[in-house]
C-alpha cells in the first residue's frame, strides 16, 4: 500500500510537471504582447520594452518556464495583468473554495438520486419504469446547461421565488442562506452528471444479477432485500464509485457555463474572465489548480476502487 | 414405504421464447429417498440443470411449471410463494454449484458467506455463526480453517473453492443436497477427494442428494440410482448396477459404449451416437431419441413411448425395451466405419531438449542482491521427442506445466533456455525468428472452441485466412476447394463455410478449429485438452476424428489432457508431468501397468471407472499442489506422495530408472519394489480414503 501510494504520488507530481509545461507553452503562443496588454495601447515603446525586461519576457523560453515554475511552486503565483495588479493566489483560492462547495453540494444531490434511479432501472430491466428513467436522464443531459440553468431560474427563482436567481455565496453567509443560493446551480450540475451515473449503475446491476453468486445468495434463503443490498449492490456499484470520484475533478473546473448562468463566483467563471482579458498568469494559475484536482480525483478513484474491491492488490 | 425427500410427478417446464412457450422438460418423474445419492445424467441441452433447479422451485424468470407436481418431504411445493420457498432454501434444499468461484461473492470473506446462512436459519449471533463456519470448513477437510475463513474467494485454489461451496451448502443441514456438476472444473486427483467427502458428509447428515453430471464414471462410483435424461425427457431410471450392467434403453447403451476406456488401445475407433441432440424448440411427435437411435422403427417416430415401471422403481421410456431385455434385440454400437490407423514412422517430428520457462521477472532489487528469480518455474528442464505420425500424450494436473510446455513449443511463449528440433532441423525458440515454412508445420487446437474462433468471421473465412497467411500463391478457386476439402476432412459439409461460429454446436466448433489447424498441412498439431469442454458423445466423435486425421494427413499430435482415458485412446506414448518436471515416460501399457511412478498411480487410481461393480483404486493425494514459486526440495512429489519412503525423498532429487523398452520412472523406490508395492494400495491412503 505504501509503495503504491508513493508511486502514485510521484506519478501525480510528474503529471503536474508535464501539464505545467504544456500550459506554459500554450500561453506563449497566444497572440498579443503581455506588456502591451498591461500598459495599454497608447504606451510608448520604451515603456513596453522596459516592462518586458522587468517581466523577463525577453529571456529564452526555457528560462522563463523554469522561473515561472519555481515561483509558482514556491507559492508566488504572480499578479494579475488586469484589475490593478492584484495578487493571484488569494483570488484563485477563494474561488476554489466556492467551487468546492458547489461541487460538494452537487455530489450530495446527484449521488443518491442517480444511484437510486440506476438501481431501480437495473432491477426492472426493460420495464416501463426502466424506459422512463432512461428517457428522463437522457433528455436532461441532452439539453445544454444554459438551457436547463435558465429553465431552473425561470421556474424556481423568477416564477416560484423559492431560490435566488443568482448565487453570490458570500463566504460568511449562514449555512441556510448558502444552501438556498447553491441549490439551483447544484441541480443544474446534477443534471449533467446524472445520465452517466444512472447508466453505469443500471449496467452494473444488470451484469451482477446474472452472476451465479446471486443465485447462491437466493438459494441460501436470504430475503430479497438482503440479496440486493448486501450481495448485488456491493459489487454493482464498484464501477459507479470510480465514475463519481472522477467527476469530482470535472465539477471543480468544468462548470464554466453553469457558473456563468448563475453568476456564481467559482473557478469556472474566473477562468472565463481570465480568458476574455487575456490575463495569462491568472489563466496559468487556474489551469494548474484544476489539473491538480483532476489528477487527485483520479488517484482517489483508484484508491477507493482498490479498497472496495478485494480482488485488487495495491502493489 | 418411507416418504421420499423430494418427488416430482409428471413435471413439465416451459421456457418463454420469442412469441410462445417452448417445452424444456416433459413429464419428469423422480423420487429421492433419504440417504440416497441419485445421479442425473444427460448431455448439455438435455435439461438436467433446469430440472435440478426446478426441483428447488428455482426457475429462470422466463420459465414456468406447465404441468405436474413437486413434493418436498411429502408436502406439495408446486405452488409455494417466493417467501415460503425462501424458508426452505438453504435449510431444506441447498445447491453445490458447478463454478465455485463465480458462485461465491467476490467481495466478502469465506467465513462471512458461510456464517450468513446459520445467522439466517438458526438465528445465531455473528460470533456463533463465525465459529460454526470455521467448524464447517474443518469438516470439509480444509487444513487451516481460521485462515481460510478470513480469505476472499479468489485467494483460494479451485479445489478449496469447491470445498467452501460444499461447507456452505451443508451448514444449515439441508434435507436435500443438489450437486450440479460440482467437480467438472477440478483435476481428477482433487475430484476423487471431493467425491469421498460427499459420500461421507451425505451419510453423516442423513441427507438425500441429487448428483447432476455428464460423467458416467463418476455416477457409477458415487450414486445409488441413476436417471438418464435426453432432450428434456426421462429415458431410463434404475439402480446404478442395473443401469450400467444391464442397460435397457438404446440411448444408455450407446452412451456407455462411447466412453473411452483405458483398454481401448487395440480398437481403432470409438462407437459414437450419430446426429446431434435435439434443440428445445422442436419436440417430436414420437420418441425424442428416435432420430439417433440404432434400433428405431417407424412406430418410434410416430408415437411417443410411455414411461413404464418395470419393477422396483426401474423406469424406462422405450417401445422396444422388452426385446432388449429378453435379448431378441441386440443394439449394435460398433462403429459404422472402420478407421484407418497407421503405425508411427521412423524419425522424429519434434524434439525438445532441456526446455525451461520461468514466469515472473527478476526485479532490479533481486539482481542487485544477486538473488535468483523468485518466479514460477513452470517448465523445468523438460525433454521429449515425438515420433513421426504418432501421438504423444502429455498428462498432469493443472499447474504441472503441460500447457506452458506446449506454448513454448509452438512459440506463444519463448522458452528461457533449451533446444527445439522440428523434423530433425533446429528450430528457434523465438516465434519471430521462425521461417514461414516452419510455422506451417506447427499448429494448435485449443481447449475452448468458443474462444478460439472469431465470432465475426465465417468458418470459411477463418480457415482461408490461415491458409493465406502462410501461402499467398493460391487463387480464389484453389482456396475455396481447399476449404471444402478441409471441412470434408472433419466431416462437415462445405455449406458450413458460410456459417458463423454462433450457428454451430460445441462439437462443430471444435471440428472447425481442427480443420483450421490442418489448413497448412502441419507435421505436428498441439491439442490442448481438445475434448474437455465437450459432451461425452461428442468427445468420442472428436477423438475418432483426430485419429482418422492422423492417418489421412500424416500428422503427429502432442495431446495434452488431464483425462487419462482420452489420452490412452489416442496416444502411443505418454509423458507424465508434475510441477514442471517429467516423472514418468513410456508407452500406454507401460504407464498404465505397474511399476508406475506413485504420481501416475494416483492419477490412474483417481479415474472414475464407469462400472459400479469395480471398486476402483483408493489412492488419494493429500493436500494441495505446492506452489511452483517455492518448489519442494528433493523429489517434488514428496509432500503428497502416498509411498514416500523417508528423508531421502525430501533431500535428494530422485534418479531416472530404466524399466526397459523406453519406460522411465523418476523415483527413489526401485522399480521392482514399486511393482510389488503396487499390487496393493498404500495403507495410509486406504485409511485416508475410508477415514470415517
Amino acid at each position: 500500500m505504501a509503495r503504491f501510494l508513493t508511486r502514485r504520488l510521484l506519478l501525480l507530481a510528474l503529471t503536474l510537471l508535464i501539464a505545467s509545461a504544456i500550459i506554459f507553452l500554450l500561453t506563449q503562443v497566444l497572440p498579443g504582447d503581455p506588456a502591451r496588454l498591461i500598459l495599454g495601447r497608447e504606451a510608448r515603446p520604451e515603456a513596453i520594452e522596459n516592462l518586458r525586461q522587468q517581466l523577463g519576457l525577453n529571456d529564452p523560453i526555457p528560462t522563463q518556464y523554469i522561473n515561472w515554475l519555481t515561483r509558482f511552486a514556491g507559492g508566488d503565483w504572480g499578479t494579475s495583468f488586469t484589475g490593478g495588479s492584484a495578487p493571484i493566489r488569494p483570488l484563485v483560492l477563494e474561488r476554489l473554495g466556492n467551487s468546492l462547495r458547489l461541487a460538494a453540494l452537487a455530489l450530495v444531490i446527484s449521488i443518491p438520486l442517480s444511484i437510486g434511479l440506476g438501481v431501480i432501472a437495473g432491477l426492472r430491466e426493460n420495464s416501463l419504469l426502466d424506459g422512463a428513467i432512461l428517457v428522463l436522464t437522457l433528455s436532461v443531459v441532452g439539453l445544454p446547461e444554459f438551457v436547463t440553468g435558465l429553465v431552473l431560474i425561470n421556474v424556481f427563482a423568477l416564477g416560484l421565488g423559492w431560490f435566488p436567481a443568482s448565487a453570490t455565496a458570500p463566504p460568511d453567509a449562514p449555512l441556510g442562506e448558502w444552501l438556498r443560493q447553491l441549490t439551483l446551480p447544484a441541480i443544474a450540475a446534477t443534471f449533467v452528471l446524472m445520465a452517466y451515473v444512472v447508466r453505469m449503475t443500471r449496467a452494473g446491476v444488470i451484469d451482477e444479477l446474472k452472476k451465479p453468486y446471486v443465485r447462491t445468495a437466493e438459494l441460501k434463503g436470504l430475503p430479497r432485500r438482503q440479496v440486493i443490498f448486501k450481495h448485488v449492490l456491493r459489487n454493482a456499484l464498484l464501477p459507479t464509485i470510480t465514475v463519481i470520484a472522477l467527476s469530482f475533478g470535472w465539477l471543480i473546473g468544468g462548470l464554466i457555463v453553469i457558473e456563468n448562468v448563475f453568476s456564481y463566483p467559482g473557478l469556472g467563471r474566473l477562468m472565463t474572465t481570465a480568458i476574455l482579458r487575456k490575463d495569462i498568469p491568472l489563466m496559468q494559475a487556474i489551469v494548474m489548480v484544476v489539473i491538480f484536482f483532476v489528477a487527485l480525483a483520479n488517484l482517489a478513484a483508484d484508491i477507493l476502487y482498490a479498497l472496495l474491491n478485494p480482488r485488487i492488490r495495491l502493489e | 414405504m418411507t416418504t421420499p425427500v423430494i418427488a416430482a410427478e409428471a413435471l413439465s417446464i416451459d421456457y418463454k421464447l420469442e412469441g410462445g412457450w417452448a417445452n424444456a422438460l416433459l413429464d419428469i418423474s423422480l423420487e429421492i429417498n433419504s440417504l440416497e445419492i441419485h445421479g442425473l445424467v444427460g448431455e448439455s441441452g438435455s435439461g438436467k440443470s433446469t430440472l435440478a433447479l426446478a426441483l428447488m422451485r428455482y426457475l429462470a424468470p422466463n420459465a414456468r411449471i406447465s404441468g405436474g407436481r413437486i413434493f418436498f418431504d411429502g408436502e406439495e411445493i408446486t405452488h409455494h410463494s417466493a417467501a415460503q420457498m425462501r424458508a426452505l432454501w438453504g435449510r431444506g434444499f441447498s445447491l453445490v454449484p458447478q463454478d465455485a468461484l463465480a458462485s461465491l461473492n467476490p467481495s466478502y470473506t469465506i467465513g462471512e458467506q458461510i456464517a450468513e446462512i446459520t445467522r439466517l436459519h438458526d438465528g445465531l449471533t455473528r460470533a456463533q455463526a463465525r465459529a460454526g463456519a470455521i467448524e464447517m470448513l474443518r469438516r470439509v477437510k480444509i487444513a487451516d480453517p481460521e485462515t481460510v475463513a478470513a480469505r476472499y474467494p479468489h485467494q483460494l485454489s479451485g479445489g478449496m473453492q469447491q470445498r467452501v461451496t460444499i461447507a456452505m451448502a451443508l451448514s444449515a443441514r439441508p434435507r436435500l443436497l443438489i450437486l450440479d456438476e460440482p467437480t467438472t472444473s477440478l483435476d481428477v486427483t482433487t475430484e476423487a477427494v471431493i467425491l469421498d467427502l460427499f459420500r461421507e458428509l451425505i451419510r453423516e447428515n442423513g441427507a438425500a442428494a441429487l448428483y447432476v453430471s455428464h460423467d458416467l464414471g463418476l455416477v457409477a462410483q458415487l450414486c445409488d440410482r441413476v436417471t438418464v435424461l435426453y432432450g428434456g425427457e426421462v429415458m431410463a431410471s434404475a439402480p446404478v448396477t442395473d443401469l450400467f450392467k444391464r442397460p435397457l434403453h438404446p440411448y444408455t447403451i450407446s452412451l456407455l459404449a462411447s466412453l473411452p476406456r483405458p483398454t481401448t488401445g487395440v480398437e481403432t475407433r470409438l462407437p459414437t451416437i450419430p446426429g446431434a441432440a435435439p434443440s428445445l424448440a422442436e419436440r417430436p411427435r414420437g420418441c425424442v431419441f428416435a432420430d439417433r437411435c440404432p434400433a428405431a422403427e417407424q412406430r418410434c417416430h410416430d408415437e411417443k413411448p410411455a414411461l413404464e415401471v418395470i419393477h422396483d422403481g426401474r423406469l424406462i421410456k422405450c417401445h422396444r425395451w422388452r426385446e432388449i431385455a429378453d435379448g431378441s434385440l441386440q443394439i449394435d454400437t460398433s462403429p459404422k466405419t472402420r478407421g484407418v490407423d497407421a503405425a508411427p514412422r521412423p524419425g522424429h517430428v519434434l524434439q525438445a531438449i532441456s526446455i525451461r520457462k520461468t514466469f515472473g521477472r527478476r526485479s532490479l532489487f533481486d539482481r542487485w542482491l544477486g538473488r535468483p528469480s523468485s518466479g514460477v518455474r513452470a517448465v523445468d528442464d523438460v525433454s521429449l521427442a515425438i515420433r513421426r505420425r504418432s501421438t504423444l500424450g502429455l498428462v498432469g494436473e493443472s499447474g504441472s506445466g503441460k500447457t506452458t510446455l506446449a506454448r513454448c513449443i509452438i512459440g506463444l511463449e519463448t522458452a528461457d533456455s533449451g533446444e527445439l528440433e522440428l523434423l530433425e532441423l533446429p528450430l528457434s525458440l523465438r516465434l519471430n525468428e521462425r521461417k514461414p515454412a516452419e510455422l506451417r508445420e506447427l499448429q494448435m487446437v485449443f481447449q475452448n472452441p468458443n474462444d478460439a474462433l472469431n465470432p465475426f468471421m465465417t468458418v470459411g473465412a477463418a480457415i482461408s485466412r490461415t491458409i493465406r497467411r502462410l501461402d499467398r500463391t493460391l487463387s480464389r478457386e484453389q482456396l475455396h476447394d481447399r476449404v471444402s476439402a478441409l471441412l470434408n476432412a472433419v466431416r462437415l459439409t462445405p455449406e458450413y463455410a458460410d456459417r458463423y461460429p454462433s450457428e454451430l454446436s460445441g462439437g462443430e466448433k471444435q471440428r472447425v478449429a481442427i480443420a483450421r489447424a490442418f489448413a497448412t498441412n502441419p507435421a505436428l498439431v498441439l491439442a490442448d485438452e481438445p475434448t474437455s469442454s465437450l459432451d461425452v458423445s461428442v468427445q468420442s466423435v472428436i477423438l475418432n476424428l483426430l485419429k482418422d486425421l492422423r492417418a489421412e494427413q500424416g500428422a503427429s499430435y502432442l495431446f495434452i489432457s488431464h483425462d487419462l482415458r482420452a489420452v490412452s485412446y489416442l496416444a502411443d506414448w505418454i509423458v507424465v508431468m508434475y510441477l514442471g518436471e517429467i516423472v514418468e515416460t513410456g508407452d500406454v501399457d507401460q504407464v498404465y501397468l505397474a511399476p508406475s511412478h506413485p504420481y501416475t498411480e494416483a492419477l490412474i487410481s483417481a479415474i472414475a471407472v464407469p462400472d459400479p461393480t469395480v471398486k476402483q483404486g483408493r489412492i488419494r493425494l493429500e493436500g494441495e499442489l505446492p506452489s511452483a514459486r517455492q518448489l519442494p526440495s528433493g523429489c517434488r512429489f514428496h509432500t503428497r506422495c502416498p509411498r514416500k519412503v523417508g528423508a531421502i525423498c525430501e533431500q535428494e532429487a530422485p534418479p531416472w530408472q530404466d524399466c526397459g523398452d523406453g519406460h522411465f520412472i523418476r523415483c527413489h523406490i526401485p522399480a521392482d519394489e514399486l511393482r510389488v508395492l503396487q499390487q496393493t494400495p498404500p495403507e495410509s491412503a486406504v485409511v485416508n480414503a475410508l477415514g470415517d
